[in-house]
């Protein structure tokens, strides 16, 4: 589908901020704010905006426990359907966060999240691993997030310019 | 016999810049939320810092040639074919200087004889009056309005020509008001330099920060390349002001008279930066897009929250400034940035630091997060509204 200018624009902004107020949003762009609704809506009916996401980095959090694991699925394709039907039964599982269809050593990158490294590996070997179509899975636990979509995670931002210059 | 002074009548004579003054002022102070800066907020590129890291370590540490390594010289001249369409050859017309600032300075000294004008074109950089001073030219300035947007009218500078004038020195897009010359603005005045035979300094530092229009550069105008002097640089467009890297493109008598001067003051530039200059130039024109696109946003947010606020603002087409009027408050411009910086810890720059005619207004850089100017903008929202109910 082609987007304009504006629907680009809009888009890049709330990619970074998706909190941006409306009002401001429409002082960034040339549209007014009832434009920039209906712009929103249209988006998020064409599912170009698919959702609204806060990149927190749970690891500062002491109460938080999670594991995520990202899997290297090898896949036998069917007739007709090819990846997509085995993809669509991986995707359903709540446990996993992503699914891409990867050229290379392996067909399926899965990532999956659960509580504890017992929970992942009971949901590989108990739920993904016996798919029909699953041939192989190689498991690999994160140890530490340092950049998530974009985002340095221990970055602190200082303005290191002196406050009045040429 | 004593002297009285060890100091050039010259360089006693200068007056220091009013920006210096102020931000002597806003150094004093502690939570300033501060517009008052001329740099770009990003910081360079990881991929050029990279390549002047690994400059480094491949031990690239002694001089270059005079005029600048070859290669960045030659990605320099097709940079300048493929983004403004003039033509400048690495061999003789292009030298890379410590910043645009010494390229202002070389190409000044290198045209003038004493006593020789200059037209400087108010608002403007605080450097052009001093530097034509210091090359031992006389500075003879035309102050623009807010009524033309700031923008040198054809007329205004034939009335300004004399007998004495040899050039004219322009910047656009501007500092301070982020003015823009279009291309038949372009024309109209390149037809008054041709006619009385002079030569344009054209400062184009800011060419890559223009928003609504594209860049025409003055070397771009039918027969203005053999009397334009471009001077350009990394220092804004890829947010690397501290590198201290810029570019001279003249025609080749000049260059070749330019580079003299260079290589017996400076030698070269320093060979990191041009390494690092050369990273920016092959892969980094992605950057300088999405920063173009980030300033284009807060270019918008300030001027409207300006006029919402009832502070007057022209929608400046390019570099990252906006220039509102504060005529309406009573204030000088002095007076009105001393107050807002004392009272809501607000910097911002007085005009008339850059000229008589930027009296009345204030520079407000907007290269700063959005963050930072939605909280400048709303104190400087309650500063207007307890001075002008």
């Amino acid at each position: 589908m082609h987007l304009n200018e504006e629907e680009l624009e809009v888009l890049r902004i709330i990619e970074n901020n998706s909190r941006i107020d409306l009002k401001d949003l429409a002082k960034m762009t040339d549209l007014s704010e009832v434009d920039i609704e209906i712009t929103l809506k249209k988006l998020e009916d064409m599912r170009v905006i698919v959702r609204y996401l806060t990149v927190i980095n749970w690891a500062k959090v002491d109460e938080y426990h999670g594991v995520t694991a990202m899997i290297d699925v090898k896949v036998t394709p069917k007739r007709g359907v090819g990846f997509d039907e085995v993809a669509k039964r991986i995707y359903k599982f709540k446990e996993v966060q992503s699914v891409y269809l990867m050229s290379g050593a392996y067909d399926l990158s899965v990532i999956v999240e659960g509580r504890s490294m017992n929970e992942v590996a009971s949901f590989v070997s108990e739920k993904l691993s016996t798919l029909d179509s699953v041939i192989s899975t190689t498991t690999h636990f994160i140890m530490k997030k340092y950049k998530h979509d974009g985002t340095i995670f221990d970055q602190t931002e200082e303005d290191k310019r002196i406050v009045v210059s040429p | 016999m004593i002297k009285t002074s060890y100091v050039s009548r010259t360089i006693a004579e200068l007056k220091p810049s009013g920006i210096r003054r102020f931000f002597d002022l806003a150094a004093n102070l502690e939570g300033v939320v501060s517009l008052g800066v001329g740099e770009p907020d990003f910081v360079t590129s990881w991929a050029v810092r990279e390549a002047a890291i690994n400059s480094l370590e491949e031990g690239y540490t002694s001089y270059t040639a005079n005029a600048g390594l070859f290669e960045l010289r030659s990605e320099i001249s097709w940079y300048m074919e493929k983004q403004f369409h003039v033509s400048y050859r690495p061999e003789d017309q292009i030298i890379v200087t410590v910043g645009a600032s010494q390229a202002l300075d070389i190409a000044l000294r290198t045209i003038l004889n004493p006593g020789e004008e200059v037209i400087v074109v108010e608002p403007c950089f605080v450097a052009y009056a001093p530097l034509v001073t210091m090359a031992g030219g006389i500075p003879v300035t035309v102050q623009t309005s807010k009524e033309d947007d700031f923008k040198l009218t054809p007329e205004q500078l034939e009335a300004a020509i004399t007998p004495k004038t040899k050039a004219v020195l322009i910047c656009s897009p501007n500092n301070p008001t982020g003015t823009q010359l279009g291309q038949e603005e372009l024309v109209m005045l390149a037809d008054i330099v041709k006619k009385h035979d002079l030569l344009v300094i054209s400062d184009e530092i800011y060419a890559e920060l223009a928003y609504d229009e594209k860049f025409t550069s003055f070397a771009a105008i039918d027969g203005m390349l053999e009397r334009t002097i471009v001077i350009n640089g990394f220092s804004k467009g890829f947010a690397m002001t501290g590198w201290r890297l810029g570019f001279v493109c003249a025609p080749k008598e000049i260059s070749e008279a330019m580079l003299k001067l260079h290589q017996y003051a400076m030698m070269c530039a320093p060979t990191i930066a041009q390494h690092a200059a050369l990273e920016a130039l092959k892969h980094g024109m992605q950057d300088v897009e999405e920063m173009r696109r980030s300033y284009r946003r807060r270019r918008n947010y300030i001027v409207k929250s300006f006029n919402d606020m009832g502070l007057d603002c022209h929608n400046p087409g390019g570099a990252f400034y906006a220039f509102p009027s504060i005529e309406k408050t009573g204030m000088t411009s002095m007076e009105f940035a001393e107050k807002l910086l004392t009272e809501e810890l607000v910097a911002v720059v007085p005009g008339d630091v850059f000229g008589e005619s930027g009296e009345g207004h204030i520079r407000c850089s907007y290269a700063s997060s959005m963050e930072q100017l939605q909280e400048a903008l709303s104190r400087m929202e309650r500063f207007m509204k307890n001075h002008c109910q």
